[in-house]
């Protein structure tokens, strides 16, 4: 049988989605248990147990000089800046969108404007926020909503343009007026197209967020995994990535079956 | 005066000439069957019909009046694909029709109105047999059910005027019968004017009360674009059909052996 006509039985499929992770895994043991039996005091590849330690450290004891617990602690505070940045990111996003791709009237001077700024690198203007909104919560968030609404917008605005005008027709000979028409025509094909594009933006929201709590933060888990990272302490920031992954993860598995259940009759969302 | 008058109408593309010197008066109550070669701008007539495009040159008046330059409530259509919206219910793409002119700043009705719209919505699909399918999505419906759902859909508004183009085309014979008796029984319910592109000529002459052909009478071999078509014949066939048999036997074998003929 051709390679290309040869599928994985129920079973096999999730012993060869596994695989991969079992194989980082074990080469990864392997690696630490080497250079630890070598080097006791070696940093750059902590035993299991030893991120166990920091992890009850950061997660399950309190931080002796603050009384806090530091991980629950950077976990809100990041999830807060990415929640408010995705939020305000989807709101303007699909609003610029769907402007610029329904009516002609907007498109034509929204859409140029569109195209130039998604070219602009965010973080290149990372300063120019931290001067204009401070150095506090504003320019994080902002540095989400500025990096990733642009591509949103241009995603929607594409999706609008999509949608056949037979259908923009057909709602006018059912007595739509142009308002109408986008809150009961364009806006609810465009919600679940409003998902998929945010979990694509998902990354480079993550990848915003890090950088900007690099920068200039007090908290967070980027600012946590920047501060450690002067005392070589991979044993706090491995399991800090993963827990990263995890929550990434999470969020782009959710987006996914809410697409799927919200919309059922969008079969994009199936494939 | 006539419903709808066509004077001296001019479609160009560019320097593509799509139809030219169109004249043509129809009454209420007319079945038109629109035919002729593939690209020569049937389509093209009833986007203008529809008020989605002007024409070039020339006017096209609907009880006298310049036609409104925008699709409106008047005038209903059917497309051959992309005729009802996938992220309503059957019902509810009906019901839209209903809900949409009475609430222009929410588009949705609510209680007891909202009721009495689906209701009438649900009577209507009772008619054309899709009352069983009230609640399933256009994507899980078969093709002929979605037409039968776009025709629903159309007459909801009690259009004056049905633009159908090529409604059946992608039915199987069968199917294409049940939805000829449908379309006849509502026609005949409402009277109103209907004009029906179809490749299918026997199509046409079981429906239609009137038969227009549209052709190109001038070619020019270095510039196939540069000419358009015109209606070439415009063949009542309410007569007797004896009168109707002469009448499509004296067409020109270019016209018909490009339609599919009964
Ligand atoms: N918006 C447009 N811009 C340029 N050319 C167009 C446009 N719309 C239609 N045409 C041209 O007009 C011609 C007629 O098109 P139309 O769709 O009306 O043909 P038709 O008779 O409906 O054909 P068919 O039977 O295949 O559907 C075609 O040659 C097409 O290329
Ligand atoms: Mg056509």
């Amino acid at each position: 049988m051709r390679l290309i006509n040869r599928k994985p039985g129920r079973s096999w499929r999730i012993s060869l989605a596994i695989l991969p992770f079992a194989l980082l895994l074990i080469a990864y043991l392997a690696g630490s248990a080497a250079r630890l039996a070598d080097n006791p005091q070696d940093k750059l590849l902590p035993s299991v147990v030893q991120m166990a330690d920091a992890v009850e450290r950061m997660a399950f004891s309190e931080d002796p000089r603050s009384g806090r617990y530091l991980f629950w602690d950077d976990t809100a505070a990041s999830l807060k800046r990415l929640g408010m940045g995705l939020a305000i990111a989807a709101v303007a996003g699909l609003s610029l969108g769907l402007l610029s791709g329904t009516l002609p009237l907007f498109g034509t001077s929204l859409s140029p404007l569109l195209t130039v700024v998604s070219m602009i690198p965010p973080l290149a203007i990372l300063p120019v926020l931290f001067i204009v909104f401070g150095l506090d919560e504003l320019s994080k968030v902002m540095l989400i909503v500025i990096g990733i609404t642009p591509v949103i917008a241009r995603d929607i605005e594409q999706r609008a343009r999509e949608i056949p005008v037979e259908l923009l027709i057909k709602a006018q000979t059912l007595g739509a007026n142009t308002w109408t028409l986008i809150l009961r025509v364009v806006l609810p094909q465009l919600l679940p197209r409003l998902l998929i594009a945010l979990q694509l933006a998902l990354g480079s929201a993550w990848l915003f967020l890090i950088a900007a709590e690099a920068i200039a933060a007090t908290d967070g888990l980027g600012y946590r995994i920047f501060l450690v990272r002067r005392y070589l302490a991979m044993d706090v920031i491995l399991p800090y990535v993963a827990w990263i992954t995890l929550l990434a993860w999470l969020m782009d598995y959710g987006l996914k079956r809410l697409t799927r259940a919200a919309f059922p009759w969008y079969d994009g969302g199936r494939a | 005066m006539s419903f709808i008058q066509v004077r001296n109408v001019w479609q160009e593309y560019g320097d593509q000439t799509v139809l030219e010197g169109l004249r043509l008066n129809i009454e209420e109550g007319e079945f038109c069957a629109l035919v002729g070669a593939s690209g020569c701008g049937k389509s093209t007539f009833l986007r203008l019909l529809l008020g989605q495009e002007r024409p070039s040159r020339g006017q096209i008046l609907l009880d006298g009046q310049p036609l409104a330059a925008e699709p409106d409530a008047s005038r209903g259509v059917v497309f051959q694909r992309y005729s009802v919206l996938p992220h309503l219910s059957v019902l509810d793409n009906v019901a839209l029709g209903l809900e949409l002119p009475r609430a222009p700043l929410l588009g949705r009705l609510f209680g007891h109105a909202k009721a009495e719209a689906r209701a009438q919505a649900a009577a209507l699909l009772h008619r054309v047999g899709l009352d069983h399918a009230l609640d399933k999505y256009p994507s899980q419906l078969s093709g002929g059910m979605q037409q039968r759902l776009a025709i629903a859909q159309a007459l909801i508004m009690k259009p004056r005027m049905l633009l159908l183009d090529e409604p059946f085309g992608a039915l199987d014979p069968g199917i294409r019968k049940d939805m000829h008796a449908l379309l006849l029984e509502l026609w005949q319910e409402t009277r109103l004017t209907v004009l029906m592109v179809t490749h299918d000529l026997s199509e046409g002459f079981t429906l239609g009360t009137r038969l227009l052909v549209f052709d190109k009478v001038r070619h020019d071999p270095q510039a196939p674009s540069a000419y358009g078509a015109r209606i070439t014949y415009d063949i009542p066939l309410n007569l007797d059909r004896h009168a109707t048999r002469e009448a499509v036997a004296a067409l020109p074998a270019h016209v018909t052996e490009r339609l599919k003929t009964a």
